[in-house]
């Protein structure tokens, strides 16, 4: 029986978690580790944060994330849409940018206040 | 219109030369190939007033350096440039060494230069952490240190304020003899002028030959250097030397006059003018020969480590004087150390012996010698930065908190008659970005500060010489209203 | 002479939460003195999630975590000041803060909390070699001129130092729009954690190479190549290892210092972590100096600092109510496998828990930490599989310590 390896990234902990070819967990902390290494051999998720321009302000972007985390192969189609979308000052923590992008169950969403 | 002189270089010796020659009734125009005066060996060396106690007897330097450095307390008060008459330190640390630090004394007699000859106790007394085998040395007490960077770029600030035209990023590119005039060809324009003067620094010998076939030439010969933080307390307070080599002064250990510490240079001739490498083995080398003049050194202190590309002349001595084929055209050339020490020396000696023989020389009534202050809040009283603060709210705002520097200071650089247009430029005019970290928090404010003075994009924004732009691109597609 | 009972200097994660906990321990007359136009400090530009899992119990990025200290502050009515850049802090403890508005001014403080953060190491402070040339940058300025500007310093990066600025750095200018070519480590293991190898990385399939290190820059303006070598275990270049890479950008994340120049004229004693020493209250040698976060020493998460704030900020409160009585001191120091040790001292008559902090040297598979009084030991336990990125925080009760007169915390190889 082979096992494949992983590093838990739910939190800074950074479990190594073992999984057998039976889906059997081991190494890992807490529940959240299991669900995160199950979620990483069949759909990988990840929350991606970035910026979006403020066209009212010079030389200024305000920092947004995915509200919910978004599959791994989806993330740089996801920055096209991030990088074609802007906002005016001032911004407010959760803010919606873009709600569905890419016609994903997410929204983008200020993470930053700009007067 | 023909201008009277044409300076080719704006280093320490086309500064002070121009500065010179702007007390009288000429038109002087000054090229430079870079976007700031003072930027190539003027502003990476080991800023040393030397007293000239070593040069060869007879020789330029051996005239001009002790001359020069008897010149530098009044030049310094006009000019308003930070100058400490702190001395310098020759040290013995072997027996074998005496003979030469005898003839090293009968040299300095011959040069007129008094020094002061210590035992090891009285050099321990001076300087308590000279290094443990260290067995005597001399002091020569004339000799001291100075911020070049304000050297130059307030030489030049003079002598614009007092008429002379500075053109940046200008490189000449020929130069016809035309027997009563010359006519100069840059990258940018022609200029027509009656005398030319060749302070082109490493680039000096390229110049000349434009003029005419020279029997001498540039030896580019690299020193690293490693510059440490302002320490606490102080490690040394003056320049420590070894004995002299053929080599040169030797590798150092010195303090500046912002009260950092730096060690070096190595001194390696090289082909290449414009390599200012730095690498791991000639550093480790540094560093141990630094450890042979003085202990407790604290290395961990490092902030910085560089080169400077000195102008070696093959003559072994400065080459200053006419050509041969016209008295109009003056080379001052191979202005390698002590160079800085010598420059006020130079630029007087030049306008004396060569340009006095060539044009009528009158000196101007209206000519002020002095540069309007440059404010430095770290030096101020608090009621006098309270007043400045007031006046202009800038003051107020603290943007390099390792140097202390304001936004005002930076303003007030950018509002004179030689800007910086540089990160690099604002940082030497007013030391934003020279501390420990090294610029790491001040770079944003100071990018932004030259984008909006010169409205300009943040990418246009040069770190030194043109094209070095440290922000390259907007990550974003969309741009501001 | 503007009095106050408490000037926090730095606005950042431990400034507020020192702030926050000293008014929830009775002091209300405080003043926050922050030199930015916005309270919240360098988490602003961290503009990625994995902050508050401990403090919040979920999962925020930088500037919402900031968001939520910088609320508190507010409704709780603390008094802060921005676009201020203290100056000086005297031994009497006068501090003197600078600001475009109120220019010059001296503030009698009767308890200060330094929290200044720390600042990076520098290409000068590594000595690296090369030509001089732009293009070379540190992972956090890298960082703001990214996430705050909105700019990027190249297209093509290669980044120096595993730490955990360079690995998120290397997603950020990747997800930008850059080709990140490969993260180098002079060490034979990472000194970043191990979840941001993961999914700054490996998610990107970015190389990392340890045992690497840069042995040259080659650029006329711009950096055009640098050159990696392999390095022995004495951290020297091995000869004829040189992999040539083309690029424009190298990145550096080769460390935090904390940022100490306000102790300069305090004349304090500085510990192994490069931060003033301080007792368990985080006090430092000065009555009534508190300072905590990586102003004291270079924290992981920021969570830790929080936590740290909350000391500092109770420690000033109980000082300022007379509740600490200065005893005799119980020196810690680090012993093997230890880098060093937070606090520095402890009163031996104090009633506060005792958090000790500290990193490991060197990555153990499996290790046995034991805090030890001279041969006594205090307490003991397994490791598994510490390393340099992560700080331990490992309570003590006073109860353990109180005759001990030196505590040496020890990590060994089991």
């Amino acid at each position: 029986m082979s096992k494949r390896e992983f590093t838990c990234i739910v939190c800074p902990r950074g479990c190594h978690i073992e999984v057998d070819d039976d889906l059997n967990v081991t190494g890992n902390s807490c529940p959240r580790g299991k669900d995160y290494v199950l979620s990483e051999i069949t759909n990988p998720v990840r929350v991606v944060t970035s910026t979006v321009r403020v066209k009212n302000r010079p030389m200024c972007v305000v920092s947004v994330k995915t509200n919910t985390a978004i599959p791994k192969s989806k993330i740089f189609e996801l920055m096209d849409v991030i990088n074609q979308a802007s906002v005016d000052a001032p911004t407010h923590v959760g803010d919606v940018v873009v709600d569905k992008p890419l016609g994903l169950d997410t929204q983008i969403v200020i993470t930053k206040e700009i007067k | 219109m023909k201008n009277d002189v044409l300076i080719i270089g704006a280093g320490v010796t086309g500064s002070l030369l121009a500065r010179e020659l702007a007390k009288y009734d000429l038109n002087v125009v000054v090229i430079e190939k870079e976007n700031d005066v003072g930027n190539v060996t003027s502003s990476a060396n080991s800023a040393i007033v030397h007293s000239g106690y070593d040069p060869k007897p007879g020789s330029l330097k051996a005239l001009l350096n002790h001359r020069g450095c008897l010149k530098y307390p009044k030049l310094c008060d006009e000019l308003d440039v930070s100058f400490s008459n702190c001395g310098t330190l020759t040290l013995v640390d072997d027996e074998s060494q005496w003979p030469q630090f005898k003839a090293l004394l009968e040299r300095s007699k011959e040069n007129g230069v008094p020094v002061e000859v210590l035992n090891a106790e009285q050099v321990r007394k001076l300087e308590p952490n000279v290094a443990d085998n260290v067995l005597g040395g001399f002091l020569a007490k004339e000799a001291g240190i100075v911020n070049p960077f304000e050297l130059v770029v307030h030489a030049m600030e003079n002598a614009v304020d007092n008429g002379v035209k500075l053109h940046l990023n200008e490189e000449v590119i020929s130069i016809k003899d035309n027997g009563d005039y010359f006519e100069v060809k840059t990258n940018q324009a022609i200029y027509e002028t009656k005398v030319v003067i060749n302070a082109a620094g490493l680039y000096s010998d390229k110049v000349a030959s434009m003029e005419e076939d020279i029997d001498w030439h540039i030896i580019p010969r690299k020193g690293e250097y490693i510059l440490l933080d302002r320490l606490s307390t102080p490690l040394v307070s003056r320049p420590i030397f070894p004995l002299p080599s053929e080599k040169g002064k030797g590798i150092l250990v010195a303090p500046t006059t912002a009260g950092n510490v730096f060690m070096g240079p190595s001194s390696e001739p090289q082909e290449d003018k414009d390599d200012y490498s730095t690498d791991g083995a000639t550093l480790a080398n540094v560093r141990s020969n630094a450890f042979r003049l003085v202990k407790n050194i604290p290395t961990r202190e490092t902030i910085r480590v560089f080169a400077g590309v000195r102008a070696t002349p093959s003559t072994h001595d400065f080459v200053i004087g006419p050509s041969k084929k016209n008295d109009k055209f003056i080379n001052v050339a191979g202005i390698e150390s002590p160079g800085l020490a010598s420059s006020p020396a130079i630029a007087e000696y030049v306008i004396d012996n060569f340009v006095s023989k060539v044009l009528e020389l009158k000196e101007k009534k209206d000519f002020n010698p002095r540069v309007r202050k440059h404010i430095k809040m770290k030096l101020l009283s608090k009621e006098e930065r309270n007043r400045l603060i007031k006046e202009n709210p800038d003051f107020g705002k603290v943007v390099c908190n390792c140097e202390t520097v304001s936004l005002g200071e930076i303003k007030d650089e950018l509002s004179r008659s030689v800007p910086p247009h540089s990160i690099k430029g604002v940082k030497r005019r007013t030391r934003a970005g020279f501390g420990r970290c090294q610029g790491g928090y001040c770079l944003g404010i100071v990018s932004m500060t030259l984008a909006n003075h010169y409205h300009i994009d943040e990418t246009e924004v040069d770190y030194d010489g043109l094209g070095t732009n440290l922000i390259i691109d907007e990550i974003k597609k969309v741009k501001h209203d | 002479m503007i009095k106050k009972d408490l000037v926090v200097v730095g606005g950042g994660a431990g400034g507020l939460s020192a702030a926050i906990s000293a008014y929830k321990n009775g002091i209300k007359d405080i003043l926050i003195l922050e030199r930015e136009d916005h309270l919240g400090g360098i988490l602003h530009q961290c503009i990625h999630n994995g902050f508050g899992l401990t403090k919040f119990k979920e999962e925020l990025t930088g500037p919402e975590y900031a968001f939520r200290h910088i609320k508190e502050v507010e409704e709780l009515g603390i008094e802060y000041k921005l676009d201020t850049q203290v100056l000086n802090i005297s031994k009497d403890k006068v501090v003197t803060y600078s600001n475009p508005k109120d220019g010059l001014v001296d503030v009698e403080a009767k308890a200060i909390v330094v929290a200044t953060g720390s600042y990076e190491r520098t290409p000068g402070a590594i000595m690296l070699p090369g030509d001089r040339v732009t293009g070379i940058t540190t992972a956090g300025t890298a960082q703001k001129i990214c996430n705050i500007t909105g700019y990027i310093t190249g297209k093509r990066v290669v980044i120096l130092g595993s730490g955990d600025i360079g690995l998120i750095m290397a997603r950020r200018l990747t997800l930008e729009g850059a080709k990140v070519v490969c993260v180098a480590e002079i060490m034979p293991y990472s000194n970043g954690l191990q979840r941001n190898i993961v999914q700054c990385l490996n998610d990107y399939n970015i190389p990392l190479y340890l045992s690497t290190t840069v042995s040259n820059v080659i650029g006329k303006k711009r950096v055009e190549k640098v050159v990696l070598s392999k390095v022995d275990e004495n951290l020297r270049i091995i000869p004829n290892t040189e992999m040539e890479i083309d690029c424009d950008c190298l990145v550096l994340s080769v460390g935090l210092i904390p940022q100490t120049t306000l102790f300069e004229k305090l004349k304090v004693n500085y510990g192994n972590n490069r931060g003033a020493k301080v007792d368990e209250n985080l006090m430092t040698e000065v009555p009534g100096v508190f300072t905590c976060g990586n102003a004291l020493h270079i924290h992981d998460l920021v969570d830790f600092v929080s936590e740290e704030g909350d000391i500092a900020g109770k420690g000033a409160a109980d000082y300022l109510n007379n509740k600490i009585h200065e005893s005799r001191k119980i020196t810690f120091s680090n012993g093997e496998g230890v880098s060093y040790v937070v606090p520095n001292f402890v009163n031996a008559d104090s009633d506060a828990k005792v958090n000790v902090k500290f990193r490991v040297r060197k990555p153990h598979k499996t290790a046995k930490l034991y805090i030890k009084s001279g041969d006594e030991v205090i307490l003991s336990r397994p490791l598994l599989g510490p390393v340099p990125s992560v700080m331990f925080n490992i309570p003590l009760t006073m109860d353990k310590i109180r005759n001990a007169n030196n505590i040496e915390v020890s990590v060994i190889d089991e």
